[in-house]
């Protein structure tokens, strides 16, 4: 079916696209979710009237409009409808995240000062319960699932049904109240608010628009071709831009249908039931998917495991180019088939994605051979590198050109510039109004002229026009000979070995890049267990010849693919020292997501970094530690130091500068 | 506490209306040859009530519960159900009559998904037979769809959709707990039985299942009778507790009277001999 994209006049907002939707697709399956055991479907029209039912409801309870709406639960289709009649009646919904603690979610209340919240069952409930005396403008709740509430004191909780059934019942007269409300919304008025995770200071309410929306879901949509046919799984938290822009932007401007899962824990199995034709996935994710793939293929008959190896090597080596569309020897075509009659078609059944034909990977970088296992199997996973801010799309892959190291081209509509000192900049017509009550960090962010600072560094490849994101801005510096240092990026490097759990590099302002390795005891501990080494502690097996034999080659290997990269080739590392201490979030060295504390590591290892760039071939050190119940203790050890090998740079440094 | 049948019940400070008594026990004695497990024990179970029996290893309480359920058949005293006195009966015949357990150590077909196993629950609402059945279409499709779609509303009420197909001797013991609730459940029961539905679980599981009992009882309004033995999910489940030692009735009331009763403490931290 053809994408029919009217006028933009009379689609200018998110509830004027459900009407246009409700008389365009009429009864094509607008929301399915699964329930009892069978996916239950609302076309279109029906969703129109569940959504103007809630709507006339939120009037009937005294909405106003520019009031906020808090929204909090699991991906649930009546919830996409709150989020939708909200708008309708001139309100702001605010999606939280389902996961998060009372405490948490008591903060973004009183931020936004939501008037109205609409909970999906008692957790929900419960929690906001627990902080209402704080939200001095709370005033109704409505729940979707009454199960363990019947108790509950009712004066200012409401049933999601009942209100709906209320508002019907109120039609009359309270439609052209509605009608006059829905009327007055254009490109210009706020679509939604989404408060970003916070991973540095206090949640910020990203203010986004209708435009911003629409337009991001038009250009995005018309990039990758979808239209009304895609399906969707919406199981990503509904607070985050990206589920707003996939599961309602882009399926209201294109009209596909919406699948909710029947529970956070069946969504393997729901994936594999709806076959979606359009997926994102954090690497996360895939990462996981791709381990139980081989953990199951380790536990398989010795025919099958031999199929499996065979053709996945074949897979590996033809698989991508025959995705790109790149020429293929004919041989090599025909036995590809035969895998995919084999290996690839079953295995992508087993993981839900027969029908993918578009699928996305974002968040943060994902492993190459992560990602060029999903595609050898004939998976379009393509990556891209997006925002809040800017209504998610920043830079896209197009089909074709699909790297695993860089995250694509300007997304249509979007300029790019790179600062001086590195940092990328973007300006688009998704990009934010402000953040909400903080017009402080709006300026931060925002210059007069549009241009958004994204906080990471990277820089566009003159030959191909990619971006490459290598680091968050703030972390990157200058060597002592003015090049580009970015150890998170060599970090990211050295991380995508197994073995490798942590890297700290170090070499802000100085001559050479040194670098702390910690290793990952399961996968370190499993190939000891089959080479015969012995270990009683992480500090043997750490301080063992072989394993810093084995870490050695990983780093050189980093080290060569850093050469080919003339602007970083500074970052190389030189010298190393495998830890004899995990690092800890208990000693602060890191932080509760696993984040590396630079400073803190700097300060506590200071003699270790000392003795790395006096070239010193071994060192004794003690370490003060924390014990999870709260004890401190000490532990000493006397640590190699090795050399690694440099590879030679191809071009001249170039000083960035 | 008054014994009589029209009694109208109690409210209790969470605002439930407990209704008149469903079930009375009246002098119970149960011998295996000379031993004597329960002796002369005499209580009741309201209509929605939950009504814990706790007591030391030992003490009686699944062989009363095996009472209550029809296995067992005391020499002496006297069942009342419904205000009726119930003959001997088999285990069949009670769950006719709406009572369903669950067991101290699981029993659920191991082989069998948890979909097959809830819907065993069922069988008291099959009608059709076998040779209907195995043809199939008509009636017999007609009754399973009629009891599926119950059981479908039992495994979203108990959490456990994401192991609808699993084969049970997969699932770890807690789930397992919860699907035995589940077919317990599917017999649509006035009164449930649990033999320590919290036996050899961890916090959070204790947790969950505390809730499913209270969220079960407020839902269906069923009548709940439970042995445990964790003295502070029974002190926060129950309505009323019979506390039993050595076969015997030593207390009975609220937690917080049996609690408080001297008889209860001894039995529990035992007495110095001296």
């Amino acid at each position: 079916m053809a994408q029919s994209s009217q006028a933009a006049g009379g689609t200018q907002s998110i509830p004027a696209l459900l009407l246009r939707n409700a008389s365009e697709f009429g009864d094509k399956p607008a929301y399915r979710e699964k329930q009892f055991g069978i996916w239950q479907s609302w076309s279109w029209k029906q969703a129109e009237v569940e959504v103007r039912n809630l709507a006339l409801g939120l009037i009937n309870m005294g909405v106003s409009e520019g009031d906020f709406i808090a929204i909090i639960g699991n991906n649930r289709p009546q919830l996409y409808w709150s989020m939708v009649a909200a708008q309708s009646v001139g309100a702001i919904p605010v999606p939280l995240y389902q996961d998060a603690a009372a405490e948490e979610m008591a903060y973004v209340l009183d931020h936004c000062g939501a008037r109205f919240v609409i909970a999906e069952d008692q957790e929900q409930v419960d929690k906001v319960l627990e902080v209402q005396e704080r939200l001095h403008q709370f005033e109704h709740m409505i729940y979707l699932d009454p199960r363990g509430m019947r108790k509950y004191d009712h004066t200012r909780l409401h049933d999601f049904a009942h209100v709906q059934e209320q508002g019907h019942a109120a039609r009359d007269e309270l439609t052209p109240e509605l009608q006059a409300r829905r009327a007055k919304l254009n490109y210009d008025s706020i679509c939604v608010m989404l408060y970003t995770s916070g991973t540095t200071g206090k949640p910020k309410g990203v203010v986004l628009s209708n435009r911003n929306i629409i337009e991001s879901a038009k250009s995005s949509a018309e990039f990758d071709n979808l239209g009304p046919g895609e399906e969707v799984l919406a199981y990503l938290p509904m607070a985050w831009v990206g589920d707003f822009i996939f599961s309602l932007g882009q399926a209201y401007w294109t009209g596909f249908c919406v699948n909710c899962p029947e529970s956070p824990e069946t969504t393997p199995a729901d994936l594999r039931e709806i076959g979606p034709t359009y997926y994102f996935a954090p690497p996360r994710v895939f990462e996981t998917q791709l381990t139980n793939v081989m953990i199951r293929m380790e536990d398989a008959g010795k025919l099958k495991k031999w199929l499996f190896d065979t053709f996945m090597a074949h897979a590996k080596r033809v698989g991508p180019d025959i995705l790109d569309g790149k020429p293929v020897g004919l041989m090599d075509r025909l036995k590809y088939m035969l895998g995919d009659v084999f290996i690839y078609g079953p295995l992508k059944n087993t993981l839900g994605m027969s029908n993918v034909r578009v699928g996305y990977t974002a968040g943060e970088a994902i492993g190459p051979e992560i990602f060029q296992f999903y595609r050898s199997i004939g998976i379009n996973l393509k990556q891209l590198y997006g925002q809040t801010e800017a209504s998610v799309f920043i830079t896209v892959q197009p089909d074709g050109e699909v790297r695993a190291d860089t995250v694509g081209v300007p997304a249509p509509g979007v300029e790019l510039k790179i600062s001086d000192t590195g940092e990328v900049f973007y300006r688009s017509p998704g990009v934010f109004e402000y953040y909400y009550k903080n017009a402080e960090s709006t300026a931060d962010t925002k210059d007069a002229e549009g241009w958004v600072a994204t906080g990471d560094a990277g820089f566009i490849e003159p030959d191909t026009g990619h971006l490459r994101i290598i680091d968050r801005a703030k972390d990157v510096g200058k060597m002592a000979d003015g090049s580009l240092f970015a150890p998170k990026y060599v970090e990211n490097k050295l991380k995508f070995f197994p073995n490798i759990l942590e890297a700290v590099v170090f070499g802000n302002g100085r001559d050479k890049c040194m670098a702390f390795i910690n290793i990952d005891m399961s996968a370190v501990g499993n190939w000891a267990e089959r080479n015969n080494i012995a270990y009683s502690s992480y500090q043997e097996l750490a301080g063992h010849a072989k394993v810093y034999a084995a870490i050695q080659a990983h780093v050189e290997e980093v080290n060569r693919s850093i050469a080919e990269d003339e602007m970083l080739s500074g970052c190389q590392v030189h010298r190393f020292l495998i830890l004899h201490k995990e690092l800890d979030a208990d000693d602060g060295e890191m932080t509760r997501t696993r984040k590396v504390r630079r400073r803190i590591i700097e300060e506590k290892f200071a003699d270790l970094i000392d003795a790395l760039y006096a070239g010193e071939t071994q060192k004794y050190t003690e370490t003060e530690v924390t014990y999870e119940d709260g004890r401190k203790g000490k532990i000493s050890a006397t640590l190699e130091i090795r050399d690694a090998a440099i590879a030679p740079i191809r071009t001249q440094k170039v000083a960035a500068e | 506490m008054t014994q009589t049948m029209q009694d109208e019940g109690y409210v209790t400070a969470d605002g439930r209306k407990i209704g008149g008594v469903m079930m009375e026990m009246k002098n119970i004695t149960l011998r295996f040859g000379g031993v004597k497990a329960i002796t002369d024990i005499s209580f009741d179970i309201r209509q929605g009530e939950i009504r814990a029996i706790i007591g030391p290893n030992g003490a009686g309480k699944s062989s009363m519960l095996n009472v209550i359920s029809g296995f067992y058949v005391p020499q002496e005293g006297e069942v009342f159900f419904h205000g009726k006195k119930r003959p001997p009966m088999k285990p069949f015949e009670v769950a006719r009559q709406g009572i369903a357990r669950t067991f101290q150590n699981i029993a659920l077909f191991e082989g069998m998904t948890v979909l097959d196993n809830v819907m065993t629950g069922r069988l008291n609402y099959m009608h059709t037979n076998i040779v209907q059945q195995a043809i199939w279409g008509g009636k017999a499709e007609k009754e399973e769809n009629e009891n599926r779609e119950v059981v479908e509303k039992i495994i979203d009420f108990l959490e456990i959709q994401s192991i609808r197909k699993t084969p049970v001797a997969r699932l770890p013991y807690g789930l397992k707990k919860r699907v035995e609730l589940a077919r317990a459940l599917a017999a649509e029961p006035k009164l449930l039985l649990l033999d320590e539905p919290m036996a050899g679980m961890n916090v959070e599981e204790k947790e969950d299942m505390s809730r499913f009992i209270l969220d079960v009882n407020d839902e269906f309004g069923t009548t709940i009778a439970l042995i445990e033995h964790d003295m502070g999910v029974v002190m926060d489940l129950s309505d009323r507790v019979v506390v039993m030692d050595y076969g015997k009735k030593i207390g009975d009331g609220t937690p917080d009277e049996v609690r408080n009763n001297q008889a209860v403490i001894d039995a529990y931290l035992g007495v110095s001999h001296d």
